[in-house]
């Protein structure tokens, strides 16, 4: 019952509402027609910008204001929190694993992404290899990360290895010692950046995949004519046509690995040198009560994502241009 | 500059689709050679497969005295302008024409003298720095001959390059590339579904339909030697009419008659028509072999007509004998409106017959003129 009059709101009360608001909102833009129609775009607005006030400036400003204040948010700090932040030891450890995600993750999923794409696309089985390759994105991040955990399960040698990366590289590489994947200072941030490619190569692929089948064919049988070799197509064809949806790629990766937490909070929770920026800061907030730092690590990581996320705007205005 | 041979060549897609059957054709050097058609008729695809973007499932072909069943069309040293330009759109007009040459690795200044020559050639100098996308249609049209050309490959090949184009610049790119022929003297082959291209541009022609090589000759043998129906009424706008006659002889004299009209043919028609007494066959009458005759008496068709089209230099006169339709094509000073009775008298040596079943010229005429 509850649902049906949840429901009933839903369909009938919001639309009355917002009609509602541009009828009462009409009188306010005045009689004047040419006043009017300069004002009115303006009264419809007002409701988004109110909750965009409200749900993401305010917030903004209050974890400015409270990354300058102490852990409690009680006193006046300075950029004390800040120092911290470049300073503490497992936060540097973590601003170095996030470099490392940064350039390998977005690199390995580039590169397998348009690998996949390019080679995909000469079989006739294309449909089925794209299906699959994507699938990984329709999985929640938790439950990958569970998957790969047992992936990366470890038994000391000579046990029986049920971890499937161990037992694969032991049946068939004749003396493999099996690796604690996950435990291994020297594996494990890698194995937790193959999880994410893993993830996301199947976003890459889709997108370069309509950008390599938007090149005209004709195109490419020039430049077959023309003399060139199969390599000297891709390199000098496809790969700059398709440089600008790269790009795109590239940087809507990186947006999102500057954000990584949930691979690395369910596989390792940070732990032996694994620890990445997003999840010190749900560590400091939400484990040491340390609003101060937390808030600090949150506007870094703004500060950070702005920059590319511009980027990536005026590539998309550019391409609305051209299109 | 070479010779290319199709010896039996044939396409067949995956589901036993035939797109090309048998074809047999011989290009000479220095040749212009168009390929016509209607569409899905096969031109492109031998076109394909000659330049080697189609594999070839049935027969060989040799350019160059050099069977290239196998060889990747880097190797044929063949050069290609498309219907939709295919230039590289990353790429300046300079670089679009370089690049052939950057990929065989020639020296840089031979490359510019290359580019810049064929440039000049085509009048496309002041638009070396621009890229595709900053040029018209016929623009880039040069910039894919030009392209071409600074190759200087053994055979070019034209896939309907004109057919993007308006129809004034269609007719000025015409007849630039009969010029850039006559100035390169070399191999080129055309493919094209328009008769008027291939009539003004070719040396010779192959008349395609439904993947087979109808006839293959020079445009006036074509037109004055159709093989059948089809090529017939392929070349030459507006068609060739045909109407169904039935074959009579009275007194010795063979005569062709519908119910408007008893024509006698040609002496020399009239023996190869002996066979066909008493049977119907096709009467073919090109519209300019059609005058206007002012009498009503023998030898003459009466029709009415239907749709006048004055085009100023002359006037296509549609009509109908009561059964059947016809076009002729009359000097511009005669007057018609719809619903008229006129007659015309055929120019019965200039007449074609062609059997009503297998649709072939009963006046003997070769498949290939040069056979």
């Amino acid at each position: 019952m509850r649902t049906v009059i949840l429901l009933a709101v839903a369909l009938i009360g919001v639309p009355a509402i917002l009609l509602g608001y541009v009828k009462l909102s009409e009188p306010l833009s005045g009689r004047n027609a040419k006043r009017a129609s300069a004002v009115r775009p303006w009264l419809w607005l007002l409701p988004t910008f109110i909750l965009v006030a409200v749900f993401l400036i305010y917030p903004v400003i209050m974890t400015i204001v409270m990354s300058l204040r102490s852990a409690d948010s009680s006193s006046f700090v300075g950029l004390a929190n800040y120092v911290a932040v470049f300073t503490s030891g497992s936060n540097l450890v973590a601003l170095r694993n996030n470099l490392l995600w940064l350039v390998f993750f977005t690199l390995g999923t580039l590169l397998f992404g348009l690998l996949i794409a390019v080679l995909s696309d000469r079989v006739r089985y294309e449909s089925v290899v794209k299906s699959l390759i994507f699938i990984p994105m329709a999985i929640s991040f938790v439950a990958a990360g569970i998957i790969w955990k047992f992936m990366f399960e470890f038994q000391p040698a000579g046990e029986t290895q049920v971890g499937t990366v161990n037992a694969i590289l032991t049946s068939l590489v004749p003396g493999f010692q099996p690796k604690a994947w996950l435990f291994n200072t020297s594996t494990n941030n890698a194995a937790l950046i193959a999880v994410g490619i893993w993830m996301w190569t199947g976003f890459a692929m889709v997108i370069l995949s309509a950008a390599i089948k938007s090149i005209p064919v004709d195109v490419i049988e020039a430049a077959k004519i023309d003399g060139a070799s199969e390599l000297q197509v891709f390199f000098r064809i496809t790969f700059p046509l398709v440089g600008p949806t790269l790009g795109f790629v590239a940087t809507t990766l990186m947006i999102n690995v500057l954000k990584v937490f949930d691979i690395v909070y369910v596989m390792t929770n940070g732990n032996l040198g694994t620890d990445v920026i997003a999840n010190r800061m749900y560590k400091e907030m939400f484990n040491y009560n340390d609003t101060g730092v937390a808030s600090a690590i949150a506007v870094f990581l703004l500060v950070c994502i702005v920059p590319v996320m511009i980027v990536n705007i005026k590539r998309f205005r550019q391409g609305g241009a051209n299109g | 500059m070479a010779k290319v041979e199709l010896k039996k060549l044939g396409k067949v897609y995956e589901g036993n689709v035939r797109a090309v059957d048998d074809a047999n054709i011989v290009i000479d050097d220095k040749e212009f050679v168009v390929f016509v058609g209607p569409s899905g008729c096969g031109k492109s695809t031998t076109l394909r497969m000659i330049a080697g973007l189609e594999d070839i499932t049935e027969g060989e072909l040799f350019i160059d005295g050099k069977m290239v069943n196998d060889v990747p069309p880097k190797d044929r040293d063949i050069a290609m302008v498309f219907q939709n330009y295919a230039l590289y759109p990353h790429m300046t007009v300079y670089e679009n024409m370089a690049f052939g040459l950057k990929i065989r690795k020639l020296p840089k200044a031979e490359i510019e003298s290359r580019v810049k020559e064929a440039a000049r050639i085509l009048d496309i100098e002041k638009l070396l720095d621009r890229r595709p996308k900053q040029l018209s249609g016929g623009q880039r049209q040069r910039v894919a001959v030009g392209r071409a050309i600074v190759r200087n490959p053994k055979v070019f090949l034209f896939d309907e390059p004109l057919s993007n184009l308006d129809a004034k610049l269609r007719v000025q790119m015409r007849a630039e590339l009969i010029e850039l022929h006559d100035r390169l003297k070399a191999t080129m082959i055309y493919v094209t579904h328009d008769q008027v291209e291939a009539m003004t541009m070719g040396d010779k022609i192959v008349v395609m339909r439904d993947g087979k090589v109808q006839q293959i000759g020079s445009p006036l043998y074509l037109y004055n030697q159709p093989i059948n129906k089809f090529v017939a009424g392929f070349i030459g706008s507006p068609p060739m009419n045909f109407l169904t006659v039935k074959v009579g002889e009275e007194g010795g004299r063979i005569f062709v008659e519908e119910a408007a009209f008893k024509l006698y043919p040609a002496a020399e028609h009239s023996s190869l028509l002996k066979s066909y007494i008493g049977k119907e066959v096709s009467f073919g009458i090109r519209p300019e072999d059609l005058p206007y005759a002012d009498h009503q008496g023998s030898g003459v068709i009466k029709a009415k007509v239907t749709v006048v089209e004055p085009l100023g230099a002359e006037i296509h006169v549609w009509g109908t004998t009561g059964t059947q339709p016809l076009v002729a094509k009359v000097p511009p000073h005669h007057m018609f409106k719809i619903g008229d009775d006129v007659s015309f008298a055929p120019v019965m040596e200039k007449a074609r017959f062609f059997d009503r079943d297998t649709e072939l010229s009963i006046l003997p005429v070769k498949w290939d003129e040069r056979a």
